[in-house]
C-alpha cells in the first residue's frame, strides 16, 4: 500500500512536470499573442485565487467574499513597488501627484509584498469578527472589499495610489527577465510557475497537522474546540493564509493586464471566484483548478464565436450578436450547477488511482458485454 | 488519595431556567465516578460547565488543586439569579476558559450526541485529535521539517486504533461505522488528547446489552492502562453500578444523594425520582 502511494505520487509530479514542459514548447512554438497564452495565463491566476478561497470556504468552513479587495490589495502593492522610481518621479504615471514611495524593487519582493498587504488586512479583520460565535466574516468582508476600492481611488491617496487613474509601466509579464540577466522570461511559463508554487504550498497546508485542525473546525466546531483546536488562532490562520495567497494572485493580475484600476475589482470578480469553486467541488484543490481553466477557456475563447457571428461554422450574424455568449455562458453554468450539484470533482482529488478505478469499471463493464 | 477535579455550589442559569443548581462534588485520582439522574436533571449542562462549553453563572472549578474556573452573578445575572450561594463567590475573580483550554489541561471528553468529524475516515479522526499536544508551528508542518513529530502522531494513533480493535476500519468513513464503534471511536478520539480526566457523556446510549458489558471492561482497561480518572453520565443501571466507585445523582440541577453503589441504590429519595422510573423503562 505504501508503495503504491509513492508510485502514485511520482506519477503525479510527471504529471505536473510534462503540463509545464507543455506550457514551455508552446511559447516556443506559438505566436505570442495567440489566445491559448490568454487563457492559460488568466487560468492559472484564477486557479490560484479559487484555491485560496476554497482553502477558506471549502476546508474551514468559514465563508468570506473579501477575495476582490485582497486581490486589489495585492495588485496595487506589486504595481507601486514595481514602477520604476524615474517613472514615479516623471509624470507618466504619476500625472496628477507626486508620488510618496520613491523606490522600486524587484519582481520577487514585491510579490512577496503583495502577499503580505493582503494578509495584514485580513489579520485585522480577524482580529474582532473571527471571534465571534456566528458568522459575520461574509458581511465584514463583503463591506471591506467594497470600501477598499472606493478607499482607492480616493484623491487624498493619490501620491500613493495614483487616484482614480491607471497605474502602468510596472514589471508586468512582457518585463519578466531571468534572474540577474536581461534574457526575458516566458510569461505563461512564469506565471504557472508562481501560481504552482502557491497552490503547492496550500496543498501541503491541507495534508498537514494544521490543515487537518482547519478540517476539524469546518466538520464539527464544538468538537474541535473540545480535542483543543483553539478556534480562533486556527480560523485567523487559515484567513490570513488565504488572504495572502489572494494578494499575490492580484499581483499576478495585474502583470497579466498590464495596467491596474480600482474599478475593476469589483464584488461580481468575487462571484466569479465563487462559482469556480463550487463548479470544482468545494473542498477539492484541483477541481479548483480544473473548473478555473474551463470557465477561463469558456468564456474567453470557445465561446467567443457567439458574439463574433460565427459559431462552429455557422454563420448568422442576426443571433450570434453581442451578448449571446453571455447567455449561452449562463445557460452552461446553471445546468453544471443544477445537474453535478457537488461541483465537478465533489470533495475529492483527482489522482491516477481513481483514474485506474475508473477504466477498470469500464473495462468490465464491456468484458460483461462481450 | 488525591483530589483531582472539585465542584463548588456551581450554578447554571439559561434565562430563567436552573439547570444546575449548586451542585458541589469532586472526583479523585484514578476513581470511575457516575453522574446519574432523569431526563433534564442537568447532567450534560454540568460537564459542559467543567469543559468550557457553558459559563457557569455562580461557583468555582478547580483541577489538579487549581483553581480553573470561577464565576459569580453579574450585570443581568445579578437580579435574575434564583440559584443557591448566591453571595459566596460575588466580588471573587473570574475565570472563563475556552474549551481548548480545557483540554489542554488535561481532560477530555466524549459526547451524548455524537460529535465525530464527519467527513474525516477513523484513522484521521484519531490523529487530528493529537495536534493538541503537537510542537511543530505552522511554518515546520507546512514545510515538513517536523515530519519526525508528524511520524511520532501517526504511530501513536495506529497503536491507539489497535488497542481498541478499530484498526481494521481505519480506512472507513467514522460515520459510517455501527453505532457501538462510533462510541468507542468517540472515546479513542478523546484518549489521543493525553487527558488525566475523561468525561464521558452516556457512552453506553443506544447500545445493546452484550456490547454494554464490554464497554464496562473497556472502561476499566483504559483506566488502567492510561492512568485515567473517569467521570461519567450514563442511565444504563448495571454499568454504573458495576464500575463505578461513587455517585451523584442529580434531581432538577440539585444534588439528592452521593455515595458508593450500594449507600445509592438503598436511598429512599434516589429510588422515588430516579430509580423506580429507571426500572419501568
Ligand atoms: N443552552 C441551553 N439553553 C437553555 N436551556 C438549556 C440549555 N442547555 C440545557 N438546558 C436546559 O437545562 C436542563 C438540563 O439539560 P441537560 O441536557 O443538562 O439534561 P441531562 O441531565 O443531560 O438530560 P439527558 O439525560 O436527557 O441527557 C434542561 O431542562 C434543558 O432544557
Ligand atoms: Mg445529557
Amino acid at each position: 500500500m505504501e508503495k503504491e502511494k509513492r508510485n502514485n505520487l511520482i506519477m503525479t509530479f510527471i504529471a505536473i512536470a510534462l503540463v509545464y514542459l507543455v506550457v514551455f514548447i508552446l511559447e516556443l512554438t506559438l505566436r505570442p499573442t495567440s489566445i491559448v497564452f490568454t487563457v492559460l495565463r488568466k487560468g492559472a491566476i484564477y486557479s490560484l485565487v479559487a484555491v485560496s478561497m476554497n482553502l477558506l470556504n471549502g476546508f474551514t468552513g468559514l465563508f468570506s467574499l473579501g477575495q476582490a479587495g485582497f486581490m486589489l490589495l495585492g495588485a496595487y502593492t506589486y504595481a507601486i513597488l514595481t514602477i520604476p522610481t524615474e517613472v514615479k518621479q516623471s509624470d507618466r504615471v504619476y500625472r496628477y501627484y507626486d508620488a510618496v514611495i520613491n523606490f522600486d524593487t524587484g519582481v520577487f519582493v514585491a510579490l512577496i509584498a503583495a502577499g503580505l498587504v493582503a494578509a495584514f488586512f485580513a489579520f485585522l479583520i480577524g482580529l474582532p469578527v473571527l471571534r465571534l460565535k456566528s458568522d459575520y466574516l461574509a458581511i465584514a468582508t463583503l463591506g471591506f472589499a467594497e470600501i477598499i476600492r472606493a478607499i482607492f481611488q480616493w484623491d487624498v491617496l493619490g501620491p500613493l495610489t495614483n487616484g482614480a487613474n491607471l497605474l502602468r509601466e510596472f514589471k508586468d509579464l512582457s518585463r519578466i527577465t531571468l534572474p540577474f540577466s536581461d534574457i526575458p522570461f516566458p510569461p505563461t511559463l512564469f506565471v504557472f510557475i508562481v501560481a504552482g508554487v502557491c497552490i503547492l504550498l496550500v496543498v501541503l497546508l491541507i495534508n498537514s497537522s494544521y490543515g487537518r485542525a482547519f478540517k476539524a473546525i469546518r466538520d464539527d466546531e464544538v468538537a474541535a474546540e473540545a480535542m483543543g483546536i483553539n478556534l480562533f488562532k486556527h480560523k485567523e490562520m487559515s484567513f490570513v493564509i488565504s488572504s495572502f495567497f489572494a494578494g499575490i494572485s492580484g499581483a499576478l493580475l495585474a502583470m497579466f493586464q498590464y495596467t491596474v484600476q480600482a474599478q475593476q475589482f469589483r464584488t461580481m470578480l468575487t462571484y466569479e471566484i465563487l462559482l469556480i469553486v463550487v463548479i470544482g467541488g468545494i473542498g477539492s484543490i484541483s477541481g479548483s483548478c480544473i473548473a478555473s481553466f474551463l470557465y477561463i477557456a469558456l468564456s474567453e475563447w470557445w465561446l467567443r464565436g457567439l458574439d463574433m457571428g460565427t459559431f462552429l461554422g455557422i454563420n448568422a450574424p442576426e443571433l450570434f450578436r453581442s451578448g449571446f455568449r453571455r447567455l449561452v455562458f449562463s445557460v452552461i453554468i446553471m445546468i453544471i450547477v443544477l445537474f453535478f450539484s457537488k461541483g465537478i470533482m465533489g470533495d475529492k482529488e483527482i489522482s491516477f488511482e481513481r483514474m485506474k478505478h475508473l477504466f477498470r469499471k469500464k473495462r468490465k463493464a464491456k468484458g460483461a458485454d462481450a | 488519595m488525591k483530589n483531582l477535579l472539585e465542584l463548588e455550589h456551581v450554578t447554571m442559569q439559561f434565562g430563567g431556567v436552573v439547570a444546575v443548581n449548586d451542585l458541589s462534588m469532586h472526583v479523585d485520582e484514578n476513581e470511575i465516578v457516575a453522574l446519574i439522574g432523569p431526563n433534564g436533571a442537568g447532567k450534560t449542562t454540568a460537564f459542559n460547565c467543567i469543559t468550557g462549553v457553558y459559563e457557569p453563572s455562580n461557583g468555582k472549578i478547580s483541577y489538579d488543586g487549581k483553581c480553573i474556573i470561577a464565576n459569580h452573578p453579574s450585570g443581568k445575572m445579578a437580579k435574575l439569579y434564583a440559584g443557591k450561594e448566591h453571595e459566596m463567590y460575588l466580588g471573587g475573580k473570574v475565570l472563563a476558559p475556552t474549551p481548548d483550554e480545557i483540554t489542554k489541561l488535561g481532560i477530555a471528553r466524549t459526547f451524548q450526541n455524537i460529535r465525530l468529524f464527519k467527513s474525516m475516515n477513523v484513522f484521521d479522526n484519531v490523529l487530528t485529535a493529537m495536534h493538541v499536544r503537537a510542537k511543530a508551528n505552522l511554518f515546520s508542518s507546512v514545510f515538513r521539517l517536523s515530519w519526525k513529530e508528524e511520524k511520532e502522531m501517526r504511530d501513536a494513533t495506529e497503536k491507539l486504533l489497535k488497542e481498541q480493535n478499530l484498526w481494521e476500519m481505519r480506512a472507513e468513513e467514522a460515520t459510517s461505522l455501527p453505532y457501538g464503534l462510533q462510541r468507542r471511536l468517540e472515546i479513542a478520539r478523546a484518549l489521543a488528547t493525553r487527558p488525566k480526566l475523561l468525561l464521558l457523556d452516556e457512552p453506553a446510549a443506544g447500545m445493546n446489552p452484550q456490547e454494554t458489558q464490554e464497554l464496562a471492561s473497556f472502561i476499566k482497561e483504559i483506566k488502567e492502562r492510561y492512568g485515567l480518572t473517569v467521570l461519567m453520565i450514563e442511565h444504563h443501571m448495571d454499568l454504573v453500578m458495576n464500575i463505578s466507585d461513587r455517585i451523584y445523582v442529580l434531581d432538577f440541577g440539585s444534588l439528592i444523594a452521593e455515595g458508593t453503589p450500594e449507600e445509592v441504590q438503598s436511598n429512599q429519595r434516589v429510588i422515588d425520582a430516579y430509580l423506580g422510573v429507571a426500572e419501568n423503562v
